[in-house]
């Protein structure tokens, strides 16, 4: 009996401990002597080398930590179990930080190289971040159609064969509430951050109708189902539309001219960041056009880094998936956080449209 | 003294019990029984009568019907025949029955979504051969064929399990009081053999009711399984109440059919029970 006792009070304690002490691990406190950074940062989202180039150049060791959706990459930060000092996430996310407290002005000033960031993404961050205080632009990009030329009836510049039956059948959908709601809003003629019921349900209703003639609604497959012919079209992000490209030559990728979302994803320093020379530091290393550039072609998303831009390639430069015109993107809105409410009609709308 | 050395054998699996089922069947207990305030609610529960998560339900009931029907009309003959081979073939059929169980199961829906989809491998062919193209990537039909591939060896091991473990002599016996053929599979063969099929339909079934990769990948997110509604909830509505309380909904209606297909499972062959 007592021995059972025993092998209860291990088994209950070792639980207790899994359960608690999940973020207690070696990557832990930071250093305070200003010799390390803690940086979190999306998984593939920067190239390796230049991190272990920075410890070189500056001696300020780097613990990177890595998350994979913006969701997972909050709920890491406010477990608490790591004292994060630099993290870059995607603009509503940003936003979210920033609106709960959770972030530090950035002193801009002090870094040399911010200079670089071309004055239009620091407007567009103004939607997450109204003075530019808080966050600093990283990588950015847009959502728009990649097609195959060979499979289409002339150039493609508008939502409408999305929702005309020209193509039924032949199109795919971003299986993502959001992005799809964003283009049918837009191609509406209203703003994707929209909170008014009567144009969210105009667009649900719009949805379903165009629901038979969608071949799929797929999130990572969509490019693939293109460029293996199995589609002619699908609705992308940008920098995936890059890579499709680099396997089928006939692919071609379009901003609609009614506009669609552009999203941006940006460097924060937390409120707990103490070292915040070191972080400032980092941050401009970022930005250096040498570093930039590497990045740049570690990923291939756009660049907010006007030096990185003027340097490129000129096949990639001509690729509006790497570099939208500004025209292209003039309509284009960043996507924020929506209320509770919107959020929930958002939530049963999709539904309905998932289920019909 | 013995006795207590042994019950020390019991640890890890006490351990894992707790840690891996009921602690996590209790938070979502108390999940869904709670609204996001933390007050005591049913709403969550009952969520699963109103219209659109019905749908699903008998959406994701229909199809894991279907799958586990073909896995026995598939399983059986095979488990019939395999018994009535010489021992060495009998391995190797098995084997390679059992072969893809090896790999990946999200590569093997994959390498399934390239050889369906309408510019894929069978459509090919079937050009080829003048026939007309099938289109059943995005369907229902395509969610039914993928688990099918996927849970078919679930179904076949414990029905052959139970096959085979039918005693020669009792088949002898029957044939010695006059038996046919067609008697002895009725009256010996499948009677005895039931409680493997109650195990296959068990193992098949359950995984098809809760299934959602297989839905979202074959079924091209256009057919909503209830599997993908509660993942919604938990991933992109962060609605983890309602997603908890749909996951209770859906155990009783996997608990309630495991019961009526597994009931005679109290003196199984197999050693599954439920």
């Amino acid at each position: 009996m007592k021995k059972k006792i025993v092998s209860m009070i291990c088994a209950l304690s070792l639980i207790a401990s899994m359960l608690t002490g999940c973020g207690g691990t070696s990557s832990g406190t930071a250093d305070k002597s200003g010799k390390t950074l803690t940086v979190f940062n999306y998984s593939e989202y920067l190239d390796p080398e230049m991190l272990e180039q920075f410890t070189k150049e500056t001696g300020i060791e780097i613990k990177y930590e890595e998350a994979t959706t913006p969701e997972e990459l909050y709920t890491k930060y406010k477990s608490g179990g790591i004292d994060y000092d630099l993290i870059c996430t995607s603009d509503y996310m940003v936003k979210r930080l920033i609106d709960e407290g959770e972030t530090q002005k950035i002193d801009f000033n002090s870094m040399n190289n911010v200079s670089n960031i071309g004055k239009e993404y620091w407007d567009i961050s103004k939607a997450i971040d109204p003075e530019n205080t808080y966050s600093l632009p990283y990588f950015w990009g847009t959502i728009g159609i990649l097609y195959d030329k060979t499979k289409v009836n002339g150039p493609i510049d508008s939502w409408d064969v999305l929702f005309n039956g020209e193509y039924a059948g032949q199109f795919i959908m971003q299986d993502s509430m959001r992005d799809t709601f964003m283009i049918t809003l837009k191609y509406l003629g209203y703003s994707l951050n929209t909170t008014d019921e009567n144009e969210i349900r105009e667009a649900a209703d719009l949805l379903m109708k165009q629901k038979p003639d969608v071949e799929a609604y797929l999130v990572d497959e969509a490019r693939d189902e293109v460029v293996a012919g199995n589609a002619a079209m699908a609705v992308v992000y940008s920098g995936e539309a890059f890579l499709g490209n680099l396997y089928n030559p006939d692919l071609e990728y379009v901003i609609p001219k009614e506009g669609s979302n552009v999203w941006i994803d940006s460097w924060v320093m937390t409120k707990n960041c103490s070292n915040t020379e070191a972080a400032q530091k980092f941050l401009d290393y970022l930005c250096r056009p040498d570093v930039a550039m590497a990045n740049f072609e570690y990923i291939y998303y756009s660049t907010p880094n006007e030096a990185v831009v003027k340097d490129m390639d000129p096949e990639i430069k001509a690729n509006p998936a790497v570099v939208p015109t500004p025209e292209s993107i003039s309509g284009c809105e960043v996507c924020t956080q929506n209320d509770p409410v919107t959020t929930e009609l958002y939530n049963t709308l999709w539904k309905e449209l998932k289920a019909e | 003294m013995n006795r207590n050395r042994y019950r020390l054998l019991s640890i890890p699996y006490v351990i894992w019990v707790i840690g891996f089922t009921l602690i996590p069947i209790l938070f979502i207990l108390i999940r869904a029984l709670t609204d996001d305030g933390g007050a005591f609610t049913l709403t969550n529960i009952v969520a699963i009568f109103s219209p659109l998560h019905r749908k699903a339900l008998i959406m994701s009931l229909c199809l894991a019907f279907i799958s586990t029907l073909i896995c026995i009309i598939l399983a059986y003959p095979v488990a019939l025949i395999l018994r009535g081979s010489r021992i060495k073939k009998k391995n190797i059929i098995l084997f390679i029955l059992i072969l893809p169980m090896w790999m990946n199961f999200i590569l093997r829906i994959l390498a399934m979504q390239m050889l369906i989809s309408n510019n894929g491998i069978i459509n090919h062919i079937l050009e080829l051969a003048g026939l007309s193209p099938m289109n059943i990537i995005n369907t229902p039909r395509a969610i039914v064929l993928g688990m099918v591939y996927d849970y078919l060896p679930y179904m076949l091991l414990p029905v052959l399990n139970s096959i085979l473990s039918i005693p020669e002599d009792v088949i002898e016996a029957a044939k010695d009081l006059g038996s046919d053929k067609f008697h002895v599979l009725t009256r010996i063969i499948i009677p005895l053999s039931l409680t493997g099929v109650g195990s296959g339909i068990t193992m098949v079934f359950v995984p098809s009711m809760t299934e959602f990769v297989i839905a979202n990948i074959l079924g091209g997110g256009k057919i909503q399984l209830l599997g993908n509604i509660i993942e919604q909830e938990f991933t992109v509505s962060m609605n983890w109440n309602l997603g908890s309380g749909l996951s209770v909904s859906l155990m009783a209606f996997v608990l309630i059919t495991s019961f009526i297909f597994g009931r005679n499972n109290e003196s199984t062959a197999t050693g599954i029970t439920i």
